[in-house]
């Protein structure tokens, strides 16, 4: 028999997944905070665009929340450099590639979120704004977008929680990140069990400090009227 | 501009929502100084007459004429500077709920007027001071009566240094016991010479305000004149038949506001 796992955790896994560690944050972090940006934009411009716009953000939404996310992933890796435009391509490397999908994927389902949350404030918040002389787009973003983001945190921390563990999708385009670098160990040690469960305790670890995060982020925008329900 | 022209003037306001006719044909002006009062029964287009005359409800056909000047309605731009220069106050209230009380003053003049945060923070406090709210300004609107909401509403728009009043029911909303404060703003900024337009039921707290009634039924303006006139006793007047109905409902020993004979 091999090594007990004490041993081999301190010896092998454990060093192997903190590398990997860092590298699903060097994709994660950027990935959140890019389609968080995305997903604000899309989610204003579907409800307050101009009718082309709104079209062109439902049709990005559409492809994005409407195909796998490998097919993606894959995608932006092996299929963007044969789309020759004027003779230039694209080559993207693995990390890139990764956060570039994960940032579209997640900015489509975001948008969802905020929408809900642009229509969940009432028109005469727009008619008081407008009433005091702001433009559509000053009461938007000064006076709507404010308390919609409010109404919309929790679904999009829960978009967050879900990009930590799809993230893991990075590992098919040789990204070594967390489950890329498991997955090698196992295959070298031969002790799957053990590997993907102690897999398993870093994403949760992974996902209880994003909670904690994301719970301070909340307490920080709270003000009377938009709190978060105490139980 | 000669003195006799009209700070604000609506000429001909046609609208038409869901194959209603809301407005038909509606023509008023107000001048300096002026307080002129909507009275009639719900539906009368009341409310849609006074979006109208800011453009928050684009009127379909007709023309809107601030000292004197045409608003050309295409114009954003005209928009924008027009709507600074007419307050409006809503029966809701409609402050920002994510903004303190000082923050829902504060915020056009930093946005629209572009004012340098300091000096905006300090017209706020003044204009909060002016409706008696200085106390509160830390407060948000989840933590204020709506008497309170009404009085920093009518901060925030005074702060723009509007040269016309719009009010639109402003104490429908409000539980009897508030209905006082908010009338008290009211009055102090009549006395003080500011123009105004107000739907309203407290007739008898118009009455002892309004230069002028105009009294509204299904989108026409039906009678006007000053409220005395109009309410005397054996006028005969619509204006009088339908005050002396809302008395009757609330009684005449009801709240103030309800009585007819000034």
């Amino acid at each position: 028999m091999s090594l007990p796992y004490s041993e081999f955790f301190r010896a092998e896994l454990g060093p192997g997944l903190l590398d990997g560690l860092w590298v699903s944050l060097l994709v994660i972090a950027p990935s959140a905070l890019c389609g968080a940006l995305i997903g604000l934009t899309a989610g204003v411009l579907r409800v307050y665009g101009p009718k082309p716009v709104r079209w062109l953000t439902e049709c990005y939404v559409s492809l994005f929340r409407g195909t796998p996310l490998v097919v993606q992933v894959f995608f932006w890796y092996f299929a963007l450099p044969y789309i020759k435009i004027g003779g230039f391509s694209i080559v993207l490397d693995p990390i890139p590639a990764a956060i570039l999908s994960f940032a579209l994927c997640s900015g489509a389902y975001q948008s969802e979120y905020i929408r809900g949350g642009l229509n969940a404030i009432k028109h005469g918040q727009i008619r008081a704004a407008l009433a005091l002389g702001m433009t559509t787009r000053q009461a938007v973003m000064s006076v709507v977008l404010p308390q919609a983001f409010r109404r919309a945190l929790p679904g999009c921390g829960n978009e967050v929680i879900y990009l930590i563990k799809y993230s893991s999708l990075a590992s098919i385009i040789t990204v070594n990140e967390l489950t890329g670098t498991a997955t090698t160990i196992a295959k070298n040690s031969w002790r799957n069990i053990e590997v993907f469960c102690t897999l398993g305790v870093f994403y949760l670890l992974l996902v209880t400090v994003a909670t904690w995060l994301l719970r301070l982020l909340e307490d920080s925008l709270s003000v009377p009227g938009f709190e978060r329900p105490q139980s | 501009m000669s003195e006799a022209t009209p700070i604000l003037e609506a000429r001909s306001l046609v609208k038409v929502l869901g194959g209603n006719r809301v407005l038909e044909n509606v023509s008023l002006d107000i001048g300096r100084g002026r307080v002129k009062v909507l009275i009639g029964p719900s539906g009368a287009g009341k409310s849609t007459l006074l979006q109208c005359l800011n453009f928050l409800i684009p009127p379909d056909s007709g023309h809107i004429l601030l000292e004197g000047r045409e608003v050309e309605k295409t114009s954003k731009r005209e928009l924008c500077s027009f709507r600074q220069q007419v307050g409006m106050i809503f029966q809701d209230f409609n402050l920002f709920d994510h903004l303190s009380a000082l923050e829902n003053v504060r915020v056009a003049l930093m946005k629209v007027k572009g004012m340098p945060k300091l000096e905006a923070t300090e017209r706020a406090v003044a204009e909060l001071k002016r409706v008696g709210l200085a106390d509160k300004a830390t407060l948000y609107p989840a933590n204020l009566s709506g008497g309170q909401k009404q009085r920093v509403a009518i901060a925030r728009a005074l702060a723009m240094d509007p040269k016309v009043m719009l009010l639109d029911e402003p104490t429908s909303a409000l539980d009897p016991e508030l209905i006082g404060e908010v009338l008290a703003v009211i009055r102090d900024l009549a006395q003080g010479g500011m123009t105004m337009i107000m739907a309203t039921h407290q007739i008898s707290f118009s009455a002892s305000l309004a230069d002028e009634f105009i009294f509204m039924e299904r989108g026409r303006v039906v009678e006007q004149g000053s409220p005395a006139d109009l309410l005397g006793r054996g006028s005969g007047s619509r204006t009088q038949a339908f005050c002396s109905k809302i008395s009757e409902l609330t009684g005449e020993s009801g709240e103030a506001g309800s009585e007819c004979h000034p």
